[in-house]
């Protein structure tokens, strides 16, 4: 057993160390760089969450959240965006792969998946304006439409981006640096996936409990 | 795999000599990752509906449930792991969720805090009248 390490280790040992070989190849710099931005975007929400999780008793004599959330329009909103991360990473090995027909096909998907999720959260939004749960009611109103809808606002740039890469595809082809770009879009749709988990958990399943 | 060793992007699922060692596909990975999101989402709702667990506890349980699907996501879709072609993308990981954490947790204790030391709303009217 020891011996089968120490050959792993040879193996490893001959090549030749990443700072020596120069820099990084400019995939992984660039990737990096989004990783960085991703976890200040997240570090963002930490902060909306935070507020939130403060001012959710504040509802100043107006709707609390048990009366305003319904849970099957979530429950259908993050088998959206959950099937949507699924496909993006199948565009993704299709990427890898060079398949241009896999890519489209999981891109509509994906792109479809994710403008069903906000079709429903802004008809939740409309529907709880018109039941008069505006932002301008309550504390708790106010940290509820920040949060959710700077998600929202991620999701509708993620379909924006995911249309332009689908045009950069068809026009460009699979170049380095439009796999660059996929590779980063790829990152920001699997993060949205994870703020959501936390925006259903605390906001939606939470807020249901008396 | 080039004649370097160079750091792995975050999200790049493995393009090295490991993948090719591995018994399971790219697409079983994302899969896995699915099914077991899909379990953990479904035990989440099922938790905040219940009567059959102890109230008090459900928002905990909540959490540590988020925490798992949070765990599904990072290494079943981004890939990340503890290979030493990642050391970096995890050091910047777990910055990011130290700042999360101080920005939560502080900002909840203070509040409770402050809360907890404001003379409730009959004693402030009281003492506003005189």
């Amino acid at each position: 057993m020891n011996i089968a390490v120490a050959v792993d280790d040879v193996r490893r040992e001959a090549l030749p160390s990443a700072s020596e070989a120069g820099p990084a190849p400019k995939r992984i710099v660039v990737a990096y760089g989004f990783w960085i931005f991703l976890l200040s975007d997240i570090v963002m929400f930490s902060a909306l969450f935070a507020a939130y999780a403060v001012l959710v008793r504040a509802t100043a004599g107006g709707p609390a959240g048990a009366q305003l959330f319904n849970q099957v329009s979530v429950a259908i909103e993050t088998a959206c965006l959950l099937v949507s991360t699924y496909t993006c990473g199948m565009m993704s090995l299709a990427v890898n792969a060079r398949r241009r027909a896999a890519t489209y096909f999981f891109a509509v998907v994906t792109f479809v998946l994710g403008a069903a999720f906000l079709y429903l959260e802004v008809r939740e939004f409309a529907d709880m304006i018109a039941r008069g749960a505006t932002p301008q009611r309550s504390a708790f109103l106010s940290a509820f439409f920040t949060l959710v809808g700077c998600h929202g606002l991620h999701v509708a740039a993620g379909l924006a981006w995911l249309a332009v890469m689908m045009a950069q595809v068809a026009v460009r082809g699979f170049r380095a640096s439009v796999e660059r770009r996929l590779l980063c879009f790829a990152l920001f749709w699997h993060a949205l996936d994870i703020v959501w988990v936390w925006l259903f958990t605390v906001v939606y399943l939470m807020g249901v409990r008396p | 795999m080039t004649d370097a060793r160079y750091d792995r992007a975050p999200g790049d699922i493995s393009i090295s000599a490991e993948a090719k060692e591995r018994t399971l596909s790219d697409v079983g990975i994302y899969t896995i990752g699915l099914a077991l999101a899909v379990i953990l989402t479904a035990t989440s709702f099922w938790v905040a509906n219940t009567s059959l667990l102890w109230a008090p506890g459900i928002p905990l349980g909540l959490v540590v449930l988020a925490i798992a699907q949070m765990g599904v996501h990072l290494i079943f879709f981004l890939h990340i792991t503890t290979g030493p072609d990642n050391t970096n993308n995890v050091l910047a990981l777990a910055f990011g969720v130290l700042i999360v954490t101080v920005v939560v947790a502080g900002s909840l204790a203070i509040m409770t805090n402050l809360n907890d030391g404001m003379m409730p709303a009959e004693l402030m009217n009281l003492h506003m009248q005189h």
